[in-house]
């Protein structure tokens, strides 16, 4: 993290969150409280009870569906709106995402991610959000809340640009980062007005000028559309890293932008994982590395828009790739990231082999210890060559 | 054409969409057995059907489905839905 110019205060995550998104003056929130996410939903609530939202609307609806279906027709308005939601929440909302994402709507969302019923948890795991993956909304994970925070803003720069306007989910692992109290450098607002120019989009719903959005498309210009929405994701993808250098600029806080490296420059055993799981990662990765085992990170910030060239570029000399799933694609057996980098590695020079491990989903811990063994099974499989594609890392046998 | 993104449109565009295509049969009056009671205008789900200057009752086949609820309800059996012919 580059040099901090704000006084820290330790707050809970959820609050860094809720805080984050008052910066940005949103026009119009809709949040249905759910365990992990209720703590920025009552965050915001309560400024806005204490009218510190100035002209904001919080609308207290009756579903996470009616949430995201009032920001959709909010946001067509030219207002800048706000959600949050997590687990079946994201799931009730599913019909109304392609709907936004098909609008160009620029609805930022914070997704607490929780895992799936059945059966039930309200622990953390990414199915959820990954379960959304083709939504066509830009996913950000967040390593900690000071991220998750300062994301906030960076989305609604990105998301709202005329030639992107596309939604943003900003993820971030529930419980593990919306509850946890640390010392958080809280958005100045000043900085956000200098940093966030107003929402001002080119179509609005308005009486006077009157035009329909997400019109009836016929075979014949339908796929145009959604080529469109894929045209929208590439200019996220263009403007995902000079949005993170002129945050820096203002805020004096970097974090990569579509991703970022630890101790990759000589990584021969690379691990790629995203959201909470990282700092756990770069815990061990100074551990094993005192034992001169070299292993780095690849930290993935965008999960969509999928940064490919950059993915390719910073895995060009990995001895071995070891992808960290906190969700499954059941069938496959494997996670998201896996099968994404190894679709990324395909039709290159590369021939790095790819062991996916899928661990801490419901909530179950991630100590220190099973990523040293993964790092430790990593090493065995570059001179032994690899045994198993995807694996769970966690899983406890004599339970099935 | 260039397409705005997010299928934004003028309004009024639909009125291009000529949905009477999708018709398989189609409502007939029989006007000497009409009591110009209006059923079928208030029931027409695409208000299709408009009250004429004599008050008898029209039908505007660029539009109409045939869905046939209007010969369904009518009272005295003035409307007859018969095949479409193409």
């Amino acid at each position: 993290m580059a040099e901090l110019k704000a006084e820290l205060k330790v707050v809970e995550g959820s609050y860094a969150v809720a805080h984050a998104v008052k910066t940005c003056h949103p026009d119009v929130i809709a949040a249905y409280p759910i365990t992990p996410q209720t703590h920025i939903a009552e965050n915001l609530s309560q400024f806005n009870a204490d009218g510190e939202l100035g002209n904001c609307e919080y609308i207290t609806v009756e579903s996470e569906f009616s949430a995201l279906s009032t920001l959709i027709g909010a946001s067509a308005t030219g207002a800048r709106t706000y959600a949050s939601t997590a687990s079946q929440g994201l799931a009730l909302m599913h019909e109304a995402l392609f709907n936004a994402a098909g609008m160009r709507l620029p609805i930022v969302m914070t997704v607490a991610n929780r895992a799936l019923s059945a059966p039930l948890s309200i622990w953390n795991d990414q199915q959820d959000s990954i379960a959304q993956r083709d939504a066509g909304w830009i996913q950000l994970y967040a390593e900690d809340p000071q991220e998750a925070a300062d994301m906030t803003p960076q989305a609604y720069k990105i998301s709202e640009d005329r030639d992107v306007m596309t939604p943003a989910m900003i993820c971030l692992d529930g419980f593990i980062l919306t509850h946890v109290y640390e010392p958080v450098a809280l958005l100045e607002e000043e900085l956000t007005d200098e940093f966030l120019p107003p929402f001002n989009p080119e179509h609005i719903l308005d009486p006077k000028n009157p035009e329909t959005f997400g019109a009836f498309a016929d075979p014949s210009i339908y796929t145009e559309f959604r080529y469109m929405q894929e045209l929208g994701m590439r200019e996220a993808l263009k403007k995902i890293d000079p949005v993170a250098e002129e945050f820096r600029e203002i805020y004096g806080r970097y974090y990569g932008g579509l991703l970022d490296e630890y101790r990759l420059d000589d990584a021969e055993i690379v691990l790629v994982a995203m959201g909470s799981i990282i700092g756990t990662i770069k815990d061990v990765i100074d551990e094993v590395r005192r034992d001169g085992i070299k292993a780095g990170l690849l930290k993935i910030r965008s999960f969509r828009p999928f940064p490919l060239d950059a993915v390719r570029k910073a895995l060009k000399n990995a001895g071995i790739i070891v992808t960290l799933d906190k969700n499954i694609s059941i069938g496959k057996c494997e996670g998201a990231l896996c099968t994404e980098i190894k679709a990324a590695l395909y039709n290159t020079k590369l021939d790095t082999p790819v062991v996916g491990y899928m661990l801490g989903h419901g909530g179950r811990d991630i100590p220190k210890e099973i990523i040293k063994k993964i790092i430790d099974e990593a090493k065995k499989s570059m001179k032994d060559g690899i045994t198993i594609e995807s694996t769970y890392a966690d899983l406890k046998e004599e339970f099935v | 054409m260039r397409l705005c993104i997010g299928g934004i449109v003028e309004p009024g565009t639909t009125l291009a969409n000529k949905t009477g295509g999708w018709r398989s049969f189609k409502p007939e009056y029989h006007y000497e057995r009409c009591t110009k009671c209006g059923l079928c205008e208030l029931l027409c789900p695409e208000s299709c059907v408009t009250r004429g200057d004599e008050g008898y009752y029209e039908i505007d086949y660029d539009y109409c489905k045939g869905c046939g609820i209007c010969a369904h309800e009518c009272p005295t059996g003035t409307i007859e839905m018969v095949l479409e012919v193409k």
